[in-house]
């Protein structure tokens, strides 16, 4: 489960001062379900997922994850989270089989663990063809999947995907919201961010639509339609944002 | 601290780093292969070079001498020059380097020195250029041994002995051992190569490991994995030591090679004098011991620079002027007169330069070596708890 509370992220930039990049931000994911978190380019996403994967700190606020506090238990929560973004990239110099080796060793796997879940893991995403194709060398769906497997091989029990689908092609990007899925019917919570209303629509069971760092209206796909009296999640995040202060 | 952590990040670091060719480069190719070739190439050529100008036969002028047959004669035997045409224009002549030098021989030289009245005979040539500088020092010489066979003359003219004019000898012996006159000679150069080695070989690992990873986006993946940053940093930071320990290790042992084969050509070259260059094991281990905590001090200044980069490029832009600033003190320490005090103990990089000179020549001062070493640890440790607590700031991480 992810619960966050008030949970605030504030650069100080010289040029444009302070920027509450993620403000107030309170909401709860629960497990087997998808919680989306839907914004423009700027919205707080990014920021909001960093936090709940401890890459950064909250400036006030707190977060649970996994039953760990984000603040006080930072390693606790990354033992437990698979995150998965756009800024997630490969090491070129090591292959497919050396990086997740490494992942699931960096998350206390101990080898007899560590084989035969990324043998699984590796046939069920089809990767055994390149398992041992340096990661510079593979196309983008191939790093893509590697990238899957990482999040995957210590089996965690929260999912965090910022835009995991951001430059791949459709079907590579079908693979991934099939994989999202098949996470919640393994009773994982997953939160996810995109700008792609298809998909928000298609895999969300909650969804939350954050405009400059606050969450501006959140519920499911019906409860938004009826709460803004529109049908489409496009025109419910348009008039959202038009109606923001 | 968790040992299985920092393993794991040492393990995979140092295994894409040697798969890296830029790595290779600057590990192998540089200090193994270049930094040898350059200096016994240099050197080899230097002296064949020389050798070949001094077979060379220079271009003299004689100005003057008309009045003076008996030394123009003893002149013109000497086969070792050839002999120009005078000309007023002599100076532009040995400045175009035209002709090597040439002699003035006052007038009445002869006659003055028959009747021992004060002549100067004063050569000309281009200071600091090879040839001239030759060609005016056989003219000097020539003129030195007529100048003594005359004093000689004079003395039995006079029925006095030659040894009047020396009533002693003075003999030169030199009391160190081959190892200290070696140690003296190679303590200058040494611990140049091996602190410039230590930096050469962990600039390019330190600024991958940071700014590279940064550049790449796989830093954020690293942030999400469990391990403590510190673990992280610390991983990285024992490659960057290892890598820069293994390039002057490699160079050492490539240059000593180097040196064997520049000994036997300088030896040739010194006319069958053998020059003393043998280094003593146990020096050469001391002031390996003497460099470790440098190398860490290197590290972790290099890790932080790169940690701060948001590029390979903007890490290399900041480290252009940090090697002006480790290069200076480390050729400061080769200077003559420059010798290691308390003051000097504290400053980085030239303490361990100064101090290792002092070990090769086998003057050891204990109480400065200890200054040396402690001061170092202390920045070695600064340097690296820097690295640590920017690893940990965000703002640099995420530098934008």
């Amino acid at each position: 489960m992810i619960e966050t509370r008030q949970l605030t992220k504030i650069f100080r930039d010289k040029k444009r001062g302070e920027i509450r990049a993620v403000d107030n931000v309170s909401f709860t994911c629960q497990p087997g379900r998808i919680f989306g978190l839907l914004g423009g380019n700027g919205a707080g996403k990014t920021t909001c997922l960093r936090l709940l994967a401890t890459i950064l700190r909250p400036t006030s606020g707190d977060a649970t994850v996994g039953g760990y506090e984000v603040v006080a238990q930072p390693e606790k929560v990354r033992a437990n989270i698979g995150f998965l973004s756009t800024g997630t990239a490969l090491y070129g110099r090591l292959t497919a089989r050396e990086l997740v080796e490494y992942f699931g060793r960096l998350h206390g796997l101990t080898e007899d663990v560590l084989r035969p879940r990324l043998d699984a893991l590796f046939t069920a995403l089809d990767m055994n063809e390149f398992r041992d194709g340096r990661c510079d060398k593979l196309s983008t769906g191939m790093k893509q999947k590697v990238s899957i497997a990482r999040t995957l091989i210590h089996d965690p029990p929260v999912m965090i995907f910022d835009e995991p689908t951001h430059g791949l092609d459709v079907l590579a990007a079908r693979a991934v919201v099939a994989f999202i899925r098949e996470c919640r019917a393994r009773g994982k919570t997953v939160i996810f961010s995109t700008h792609v209303m298809s998909e928000m629509e298609k895999l969300c069971d909650t969804i939350a639509i954050i405009h400059h760092g606050r969450i501006m209206a959140e519920g499911s796909l019906a409860q938004l339609r009826d709460q803004f009296a529109c049908q489409g999640l496009e025109d419910i995040f348009v008039r959202v944002v038009e109606e923001a202060p | 601290m968790s040992l299985r952590n920092l393993g794991l990040v040492y393990r995979k670091e140092l295994r894409e780093l040697l798969r890296d060719r830029r790595t290779l480069i600057s590990m192998i190719v540089v200090p193994v292969i270049v930094m040898p070739l350059l200096m016994t190439g240099l050197a080899s050529t230097a002296a064949k070079l020389g050798g070949k100008v001094r077979k060379e036969i220079p271009k003299v002028m004689v100005l003057g001498g008309e009045d003076s047959p008996t030394t123009m004669t003893a002149l013109r035997a000497l086969n070792s020059f050839e002999w120009v045409p005078s000309s007023a224009d002599f100076t532009n002549l040995i400045s175009d380097k035209k002709i090597n030098a040439a002699v003035r021989l006052p007038g009445g030289f002869d006659a003055a020195v028959q009747a021992g009245a004060a002549a100067t005979v004063t050569i000309y040539d281009y200071e600091g250029e090879f040839k001239s500088s030759l060609a005016a020092q056989s003219l000097e010489q020539f003129f030195r041994s007529r100048r003594d066979l005359v004093v000689a003359q004079r003395l039995a003219g006079h029925q006095l002995p030659e040894k009047l004019l020396t009533p002693f000898e003075i003999q030169k012996t030199n009391v160190a051992s081959p190892q200290k006159v070696s140690g003296n000679i190679i303590g200058m150069i040494l611990p140049y190569i091996v602190i410039i080695m230590c930096l050469t070989g962990a600039i390019y690992p330190a600024t991958d490991m940071t700014a590279g990873e940064k550049e790449r986006g796989t830093m954020e993946t690293l942030l999400c994995s469990p391990v403590a940053r510190t673990h992280l940093v610390l991983g990285k930071g024992l490659v960057v030591l290892t890598m820069s320990l293994a390039t002057a290790c490699l160079s050492l042992m490539a240059n000593g090679v180097a040196l064997m084969l520049l000994k036997k050509t300088l030896s040739e070259s010194a006319k069958g004098n053998p020059l003393p260059l043998t280094i003593d094991p146990s020096s050469l281990l001391a002031v390996l011991v003497m460099m470790l905590p440098l190398a860490i001090f290197f590290s972790g200044a290099l890790l932080a620079v790169g940690l701060y980069s948001r590029s390979m490029k903007e890490a290399n832009s900041y480290l252009q002027p940090l090697m002006i600033i480790v290069v200076v003190p480390a050729v400061v320490a080769a200077l003559p007169g420059v010798e290691l005090n308390y003051a000097l103990a504290l400053v980085p990089v030239l303490n361990v330069s100064l101090a290792g000179r002092e070990i090769m020549s086998g003057l050891i001062h204990w109480n400065y070596i200890a200054v040396v070493f402690a001061s170092m640890c202390l920045y070695a440790a600064l340097a690296v708890a820097v690295a640590v607590a920017l690893f940990k700031r965000e703002s640099v991480l995420f530098r934008t």
